[in-house]
């Protein structure tokens, strides 16, 4: 410690009293809040770059950009999910590939054989254009992270999934199962693989990952007896089946027939 | 002698002089701290801006804009906490191509000081995540979500404290239920715990242990759910806690036009604020803090 005997009195009292004044008034440090202000701030156009920032992302971007824009086959016409009451174009040629690709897979890792696909007609987000076939269209028509998944399936609820096309009205994807609509309205002529379906036999039907866990209300799979994940992602799927062919093969034919 | 005497009198009008400088400065232009919380969520991967045909983004976000924005609000006050509640990864080929590398380092750039985990952030794995922390020069934070038998144990903290001019500040995450959401191969051996418990915990380590002036919660919980109102989301948590001064949420996509008030347990308001996604948008907080008991006495004016 400083030794004060020296000093006058006064300099003693002027320590005193800022010795007092910081126990009293600045002892207590404990803050409070006396007011808050929030707001959302819109980042448009109006808003200035910071070039350090735009000059960063640039080679990213460049990078991307080519790699999305290179040529992998050719499409023979316009897929689009819009042009069809039970079936559309696009939706077989995905379900096909989807059948195709996973099949090898499946086939190596469980040594048996995909019987059918079904894919959901919602989970099309785009067209892909007559010419030229990029993976910026995959990225356009799968923009979700769905993988492909493979549930075991009773005859049975082959039929309830049958049933479930028939009152949705909607032209979900299919791939390996063909029937028709009676003019009454119900099913016949159920065909996997060509051949009619059986109650007890276990179908392998591949799908994605979200119809796999019951979206769509696509209540069957949950009573799947088996489910194996191929990961193996949708977009991926198409991608790979791109740069394997030069022409994309499109199978018009229909899977379901309306009598 | 007197050469000594001479020292001693110096030494002792020095120390003299720093306590009278520490003790006005303390009286006078500290009674009034003002600190500015920036926070985004669900950004996924979007870092140019939206196309000018874009249906309903169009000319809106980018991270080279947002950075000019958070630089000029750092101009106008140097006493920015910039946080992020989760959802960082995936919604565009930056993500698929790059894995996260260019969303962390556009953020250490930023630099943002802590953000939390989406269930999105673990859409390459847990392992996915880990790789790229190298990129962040930017804490992670998540209270709930028990990483000890996973390779985030000791990467991320259940809670971090700034102390930004004088003020000390607790930040603490929450994460949503990885059932169901998230592939378990991807979250592996994280645990989940219930996010309420564990806020009512998390407030009162910051108030009452570590004496906190303010206490920010970010969390990836969600909104609002209106069909399970007992589902935890950030009303559910703002209602059933104390001692949190603001949740940042995400998750639930939701455009608050400004944060939304809400009562806790003691009958106090919290703040909640969500600002939708894909870095349309930046939130702002401003809280202003007194030492002087008069005007604290008075409560507080908030002004949305």
């Amino acid at each position: 410690m400083v030794n004060l005997k020296n000093y006058s009195i006064v300099l003693k009292h002027f320590v005193l009293l800022l010795t007092f004044l910081l126990l009293t008034s600045c002892g207590n440090n404990k803050y409070s809040v006396s007011k808050i202000e929030g707001k959302k701030i819109g980042i448009t156009n109006n808003q200035s770059e910071v070039t350090e920032i735009e000059n960063y992302i640039k080679p990213y971007r460049d990078h991307i950009d080519k790699d999305l824009s290179t040529t992998l086959a050719y499409s023979p016409e316009v897929l689009d999910k819009s042009k069809g009451e039970w079936q559309t174009n696009i939706g077989n040629f995905l379900a096909d590939v989807t059948f195709e690709k996973c099949n090898v897979v499946f086939q190596s890792r469980e040594k048996k054989s995909l019987d059918m696909c079904i894919l959901n007609h919602g989970g099309i987000r785009s067209i892909i254009p007559k010419g030229n076939v990029t993976a910026r269209n995959a990225y356009e028509v799968m923009p979700f992270e769905n993988s492909a998944t493979v549930i075991a399936l009773k005859g049975e609820q082959i039929l309830e999934m049958v049933n479930y096309l028939i009152s949705e009205k909607k032209p979900h994807p299919l791939s390996g199962i063909q029937f028709t609509i009676g003019s009454n309205g119900v099913a016949k002529d159920i065909l996997i693989q060509g051949k009619p379906l059986e109650n007890n036999t276990i179908y392998q039907v591949v799908t994605n990952d979200y119809l796999a866990n019951g979206g769509d209300n696509m209540t069957f799979f949950k009573k799947g007896i088996k489910r194996t994940d191929l990961d193996y992602k949708l977009r991926n799927i198409l991608i790979d089946y791109f740069k394997d062919v030069d022409t994309l093969k499109i199978n018009s034919n229909k899977r379901i027939i309306k009598e | 002698m007197k050469r000594r005497d001479f020292i001693k009198n110096t030494a002792a009008s020095s120390a003299l002089l720093g306590i009278a400088g520490f003790s006005l400065s303390s009286f006078t232009s500290s009674d009034l701290k003002h600190i500015t919380i920036l926070h985004t969520n669900d950004v996924h991967s979007y870092i140019d801006p939206f196309p000018a045909d874009h249906p309903r983004n169009a000319n809106m976000g980018g991270v080279a804009r947002r950075a000019a924005l958070i630089e000029s609000i750092r101009k106008e006050n140097k006493n920015v906490l910039l946080l992020d509640a989760g959802d960082i990864f995936q919604g565009t080929p930056y993500f698929n191509y790059y894995g996260g590398e260019l969303e962390f380092k556009l953020m250490s750039m930023m630099k943002y000081d802590v953000s939390t985990l989406g269930n999105h952030d673990f859409d390459n794995g847990i392992d996915g995540f880990y790789s790229q922390l190298p990129n962040a020069k930017f804490e992670f934070v998540s209270a709930n979500y028990d990483f000890k038998n996973t390779v985030l144990d000791s990467h991320v903290k259940p809670y971090t404290i700034k102390h930004v001019d004088g003020i000390k500040v607790g930040i603490f995450g929450l994460g949503i239920e990885l059932d169901g959401l998230v592939d378990k191969k991807n979250y592996k051996e994280t645990v989940y715990n219930n996010p309420i418990e564990v806020a009512t915990d998390m407030a009162r380590v910051l108030k009452t242990e570590q004496k906190c002036d303010l206490v920010i919660c970010l969390s990836h919980l969600g909104f609002k759910y209106k069909d399970e109102p007992n589902k935890p989301s950030d009303i559910f948590l703002a209602q059933k806690t104390k001692d949190i001064d603001l949740i940042i949420g995400g998750h639930t996509h939701t455009f608050l036009d400004k944060p939304v008030i809400e009562k806790n347990l003691e009958g106090k308001e919290v703040l909640i604020n969500q600002v939708g996604c894909y870095g349309l948008n930046l939130g702002r907080i401003d809280f202003y803090l007194t030492n002087d008991k008069q005007v604290a006495s008075q409560g507080k004016s908030i002004i949305v």
